[in-house]
């Protein structure tokens, strides 16, 4: 089995666990870190497919993660910030509580 | 007009024809705001209703001074303005109006004696609480009656025709509360229909065959020669030309309106209006319009004339109008009602018109017109004045000896009777009759007319001469005080007096003004026709007549004074001729068992048609479409509405299906873009398979 395989194997592990956290926790905080830990994965790919791939000496998958952790970073701030309005209008986390997205 | 060999024909439309619209607008419009007046604005309404026509007045004087003065440099004034109403195709309609000798002699006759009527209906009018209305009416009249006498076109003067035919029915109909008067009113409606049924139909004949109803449009109306000539050799039927029977056609609808034989029965009813109605509309100038009607086609009436004889329409015209003449002087003989007398006097009056007409020609019937309107206009307010004066007794039996508390009446009354009989030299009436008289004389084709007004002069002569001696000789025989009216009322009956003598001179065989202004050449005075054999053996004849007809009546009636309750001297003497004459002839009593008995059962098999056979029809009709009705409406619910609620409720439940996705739940969400995702995945990696 080559390092790549490995790598991946782990990525989707990562992947599996952040969307299994996401999709089965009610609390909202939760389903954010499950989110990131998806985003992780994805960004372990980058670097793997990067390291192993035909041109590792350019920088393109670093700069791709770097961007992306950019993002995820920013996505976070946004996520948590909506969250922490939500908490104050309704006094909850549980995201089976707010289901008021409905048309 | 005959006289085109005299004066040159002046055509050219001057400023008073292009006004010539104002002079039957300014009553119109003056009807209609009395109209919106209210019940209490009694000196507003009369103000306007007298300052309407005064006005008309002054601009029938202007058209008639221009008339004049076109006469007296010589030309012949026949202007017009015409316009057109309606196109339909190359066809048109054109209405219009014409200024010429004949118009303007009755568009001054008539505002003058509507005007002194008007004021005198102020009077008469004054304790009617329905004051307004009555002016309103009259303002009507005048201005429909202007539009007859100046209308250039055939449609034109049918719509007025039509207009005053109804303010006709409306004014002998004023007071509906009273049955009789209601009745009176659509008597007269219906008669009058009867004639212009025939009337419009002469109408039409003639824009079928000219292709106008203008009378005069330099050359191209349907009384100018070219139109003539085609409407004489067109042939109609039993060897008439359509010219011919268009006349007659027209004819039947001017003795509807002047009360010819049959058509008269309406005329004497129609006094159940108020009298200066009567006065107006059924002595001056409504009953005139027909007249005047003839007198306006006579081109057509006159087309084609024989050599030395006259055309069948006219000799028609003439012979209905001698008939009328003594047929209905017969039945004033034995009249008790004052207005009644005037009544059949007037229908009378009319027949020597209409015979003038046909015998003499357009001056010598108009020329009866106009000293008639004015005397007989007179005679009528006289009588309403002593109606007034014996508080509203109108049987003259119970009058009596009024002359001494009525002295103003009494005066103009008697001006107005002597004209009326054609008492001689001095008064209107005898030289207009004489002109008819003479006229008859001279006939070729039939020595009948003649004979027959010779005898109507008589006894117009009698009846007046009885009416006289009832009301205003012997003792008073009424009941209260008899009493003068009131200067309102008399003032007019002295003006109209004056006229009913001053007149005569304008028509009298040495200075023929009036023959000469209509037919359009120079009027010369020759004293030395006073002397001619032929005018004085006239003179002793009409002189003769008119002296038996009043020594007669003075005979009979004059000094004596019989009781109410007592029978007529007539009556003793020929009782079956008096029952006779005064039932009126029972033409009445004719029209009930035959038209009218026609009529109404008519009416009732119309009836029984209407509701059996056309009914039962209907009845069928609505019980099949009651049942498509039923089919339908199963149809609809069952089949139509069912499919169409079935498939509302498919989308309804789809709908609600769907909506249950949308949860709010974001994991539910997420859920199901992880699914995608997934089944995404697949199918990538399935179809990426080599």
């Amino acid at each position: 089995m080559s390092p790549l395989s490995c790598y991946l194997l782990v990525a989707a592990l990562v992947f599996a666990i952040g969307l299994a956290g996401a999709l089965t926790r009610r609390n909202a905080i939760l389903v954010l870190i499950g989110i990131e830990l998806m985003l992780n994965a994805a960004n372990l790919n980058l670097i793997a497919f990067w390291r192993y791939g035909p041109n590792p000496a350019a920088l393109t998958g670093l700069m791709f993660a770097v961007f992306s952790i950019a993002v995820a970073a920013a996505e976070a701030a946004v996520g948590l910030g909506l969250v922490i309005s939500i908490y104050r209008h309704l006094r909850t986390t549980d995201l089976d509580e707010i289901s008021r997205m409905k048309g | 007009m005959q006289g085109t060999n005299g004066f040159a024909l002046q055509t050219a439309a001057s400023g008073i024809t292009q006004l010539l619209w104002l002079i039957p607008a300014i009553p119109m419009v003056a009807a209609g705001v009395i109209a919106l007046l209210k019940q209490p604005a009694r000196k507003l309404a009369a103000t306007l209703a007298i300052g309407s026509l005064a006005l008309s007045l002054l601009l029938a004087l202007v058209a008639f001074s221009h008339v004049l003065s076109g006469w007296t440099s010589g030309h012949n004034v026949r202007e017009t303005a015409n316009f057109t109403w309606l196109q339909f195709g190359t066809s048109t309609v054109d209405l219009g109006w014409v200024l010429d000798p004949l118009s303007a002699v009755m568009l001054v006759m008539v505002t003058f004696v509507g005007l002194l009527i008007v004021i005198y209906s102020t009077g008469y009018m004054a304790h009617d609480e329905n004051f307004t209305r009555f002016f309103c009416f009259l303002s009507l009249f005048a201005g429909a009656m202007l539009g007859v006498v100046i209308a250039n076109s055939l449609l034109l003067l049918f719509m007025c025709w039509e207009l005053v035919g109804l303010t006709s029915y409306l004014l002998i109909g004023f007071w509906y509360q009273k049955p009789s008067a209601a009745a009176a009113a659509k008597k007269a409606f219906l008669t009058t229909r009867v004639g212009d049924i025939f009337f419009l139909l002469g109408i039409v004949w003639l824009f079928a065959q000219t292709g106008t109803l203008l009378f005069y449009n330099s050359g191209a109306g349907s009384m100018e020669p070219a139109a003539l000539n085609g409407l004489l050799a067109a042939p109609a039927a039993l060897g008439l030309s359509a010219a011919t029977v268009i006349g007659l056609l027209i004819f039947a609808g001017a003795a509807g309106k002047s009360g010819q034989l049959p058509l008269h029965v309406w005329l004497p009813d129609a006094m159940e209006g108020p009298t200066p109605v009567s006065a107006l509309i059924h002595a001056a100038t409504m009953v005139a319009a027909g007249v005047y009607l003839i007198a306006r086609v006579y081109p057509l009436m006159q087309a084609g004339t024989p050599a030395g004889g006259i055309t069948t329409a006219l000799t028609v015209v003439t012979w209905v109008g001698a008939a009328t003449a003594v047929f209905a002087a017969l039945i004033a003989v034995a009249q008790d009602d004052i207005k009644r007398i005037l009544a059949y006097s007037t229908v009378s009056q009319l027949g020597y018109m209409m015979a003038g007409l046909g015998l003499g020609g357009v001056a010598v019937g108009m020329f009866h017109l106009i000293t008639h309107a004015f005397f007989k206009a007179l005679l009528f307010m006289g009588a309403g004045s002593v109606i007034h004066g014996v508080h509203e007794e109108q049987d003259v039996r119970k009058m009596g000896g009024l002359r001494k508390a009525m002295p103003l009446t009494f005066a103009t009354y008697a001006i107005g009777m002597l004209a009326l009989s054609g008492f001689p030299i001095v008064f209107s009436g005898f030289w207009s009759k004489d002109g008819i008289l003479a006229a008859a004389k001279d006939a070729h084709f039939s020595r009948g007319p003649f004979y027959l007004l010779v005898f109507g002069a008589v006894l117009t002569a009698f009846y007046m001469t009885r009416q006289v001696s009832y009301v205003f000789f012997g003792k008073w025989r009424g009941h209260g005080h008899a009493h003068e009216s009131p200067a309102v009322m008399t003032a007019p009956l002295a003006i109209l007096a004056f006229f009913a003598i001053a007149l005569g001179v304008i028509g009298t065989p040495a200075w023929p003004w009036f023959r000469s202004f209509l037919e359009g050449h120079a009027a010369a005075i020759e004293f030395g026709k006073f002397g001619e054999s032929e005018f004085l053996v006239l003179l002793l004849t009409s002189t003769l007549i008119v002296l038996v007809g009043l020594g007669f009546g003075w005979l009979l009636y004059g000094s004596k004074s019989p009781a109410p309750e007592e029978r007529d001297v007539l009556e003793k003497a020929v009782p079956p001729v008096w029952a006779a004459l005064r039932n009126r002839l029972y033409v009445d009593e004719f029209y009930g068992v035959t038209f009218i008995a026609f009529y109404k059962w008519w009416a009732e098999v119309a009836d029984w048609l209407d509701r059996r056979v056309w009914g039962g029809i209907v009845a069928l009709v609505i019980w099949v479409f009651g049942r498509l009705a039923h089919f339908d409406r199963f149809f609809d619910n069952e089949w139509v509405n069912g499919g169409f609620d079935k498939g509302c409720e498919e989308l309804y439940s789809g709908g609600g299906l769907l909506a249950r996705v949308q949860s709010g739940r974001t994991q539910t969400y997420l859920r199901l873009l992880a699914v995608a995702v997934v089944v995404l995945a697949v199918i990538l990696i399935w179809s990426s398979r080599p």
